[in-house]
């Protein structure tokens, strides 16, 4: 059995899209959502965050490592598909594709966006609302951003869709059809709390 | 039937000689008679191989057997879809009709695919029910007929190969065998004296090249051309192997 590590690793590949990583960028996007109540209740719900105890441990737990070992194996899996929408473009072929590009549109996107930000604050730099209106004061950074954010949502929902197939939660079509639409709903409604984010630091 | 005489059915065809050389196509035009199938008309250039530009060359080689689509030997990528070539009629395929082996398996000679690697996958989830023993171990559980009726769907898979090419993860870089042998564990394990080597089976699909390789793209269920729910197959043993690692981990019982 010691060969066999495919299983373990994409099942926990699968797990960890979503516990921790889906729900830290669900706390993210909260916590970003505060920017369109003031640059004050901003910083205020920034500030309270950077009191979390033993937080680089937190961040390495929670973020970090299990965000590492999902992209690099993401990109294996990525990499190991030989796409053939031309061939079959069904709905779910075309979703199985957008899952692979956003992934890596994904990755892309953040590791900019952790260099010029939390790389940028062990720096020395103070991580508040100016910081994020500087980055938004050029019209390519909101469009990255805004690119990056709408990727990182649609890979976070529709892998969700996947994480119930692969752990056998939704194993009737009916049932696969209906978390469609479930995930569907999540992709929209983080896309809208991500966006408005966005242009209240604009 | 003077005016159907006239009409032609061409055909573009991509042929290879041995299983590393170069594929070309021949384009080939045969007069229309009615109710041709690719069979049918593959049969009529073999009597007759010429091209269209007057070239005799060599007889174009495919396998076939049982000609209603039960034995799954006849496919091929016909019109880019991969089906079977016997109930692939003349009648409802657009023209120029493009056949090209399944690229997923090795290539033969032109038409002609190796399938062993579907065969080996079945020998490699034990694809069967083991009934040998010293002695007579006399009758088995019964099935009830309902789901005797429900199991009859999954046995309908020919081993054709079609969900295998239809796959994006079944490739020269993948070890996946791709989901009708995973749909056949989810059979043998429903099956009352074949449930008895449920784990056996279970464990074999949670090693390298398993099921974990499914990327969902769901072309399979899409493709298959005897409608069997391979999707729902793989849903199923998802979660029957995420029971079954939870058993293996926390050793309560191995059976």
């Amino acid at each position: 059995m010691a060969q066999n590590r495919e299983f373990g690793n994409r099942r926990l590949h699968s797990l960890l899209g979503v516990v921790p990583i889906g729900l830290f960028l669900i706390f993210h996007l909260t916590v970003n959502f505060m920017a369109t109540k003031g640059a004050e209740t901003f910083n205020a719900a920034v500030h309270l965050i950077e009191f979390t105890p033993i937080k680089i441990v937190v961040e390495f737990v929670v973020i970090y490592l299990p965000l590492i070992f999902h992209a690099v194996y993401g990109i294996y899996i990525a990499f190991t598909a030989k796409n053939n929408l031309g061939r079959f473009s069904f709905f779910r072929n075309w979703m199985f594709f957008l899952q692979r590009i956003s992934g890596i549109i994904t990755l892309i996107f953040l590791i900019w966006h952790v260099y010029t930000t939390r790389i940028q604050a062990a720096l020395g730099a103070e991580v508040n609302f100016d910081m994020m209106a500087t980055i938004f004061s050029s019209p390519f950074m909101i469009a990255f951003y805004i690119v990056g954010l709408i990727s990182t949502v649609f890979h976070f929902a529709n892998g969700l869709w996947s994480f119930s197939v692969s752990w056998g939660l939704t194993v009737s079509p009916k049932s696969q059809k209906i978390m469609t639409y479930i995930t569907l709903v999540v992709f929209l409604v983080l896309s809208y709390i991500g966006v408005r984010a966005i242009f209240a630091f604009v | 039937m003077a005016e159907t005489k006239t009409k032609t059915v061409r055909f573009e065809i991509s042929r290879q000689d041995t299983p590393d050389s170069a594929p070309y196509t021949e384009t080939f035009e045969l007069d229309y008679r009615p109710n041709m199938n690719v069979i049918s008309a593959l049969m009529e250039i073999r009597r007759n191989p010429v091209t269209v530009d007057g070239k005799t060359t060599t007889p174009i080689a495919w396998d076939m057997n049982c000609l209603e689509e039960v034995c799954g030997a006849c496919s091929m990528v016909i019109n880019g879809k991969p089906r079977q070539s016997c109930t692939a009629l003349i009648d409802q395929l657009e023209q120029p009709i493009r056949l090209s082996p399944m690229r997923t398996f090795p290539v033969v000679r032109d038409l002609q695919v190796d399938r062993s690697r579907m065969f080996d996958s079945l020998k490699k989830v034990k694809a069967w029910i083991p009934i040998d023993g010293t002695y007579n171990l006399g009758p088995g559980p019964r099935m009830p007929e309902k789901k005797r009726q429900w199991a009859y769907e999954l046995s309908k898979c020919m081993t054709c190969g079609v969900c295998l090419e239809a796959c994006p993860n079944v490739n020269s870089s993948s070890s996946f065998i791709g989901p009708s042998a995973l749909s056949q564990v989810r059979l043998f394990n429903a099956h009352p004296t074949g449930e008895m080597n449920r784990s056996d089976r279970l464990n074999a699909i949670m090693g390298d090249g398993g099921l974990a390789n499914c990327g969902n793209s769901q072309n399979c269920v899409q493709s298959c051309p005897k409608g069997i729910p391979l999707t729902t197959s793989i849903a199923a043993l998802n979660r029957d192997t995420t029971l079954q690692s939870f058993r293996n981990f926390f050793g309560s019982d191995q059976v």
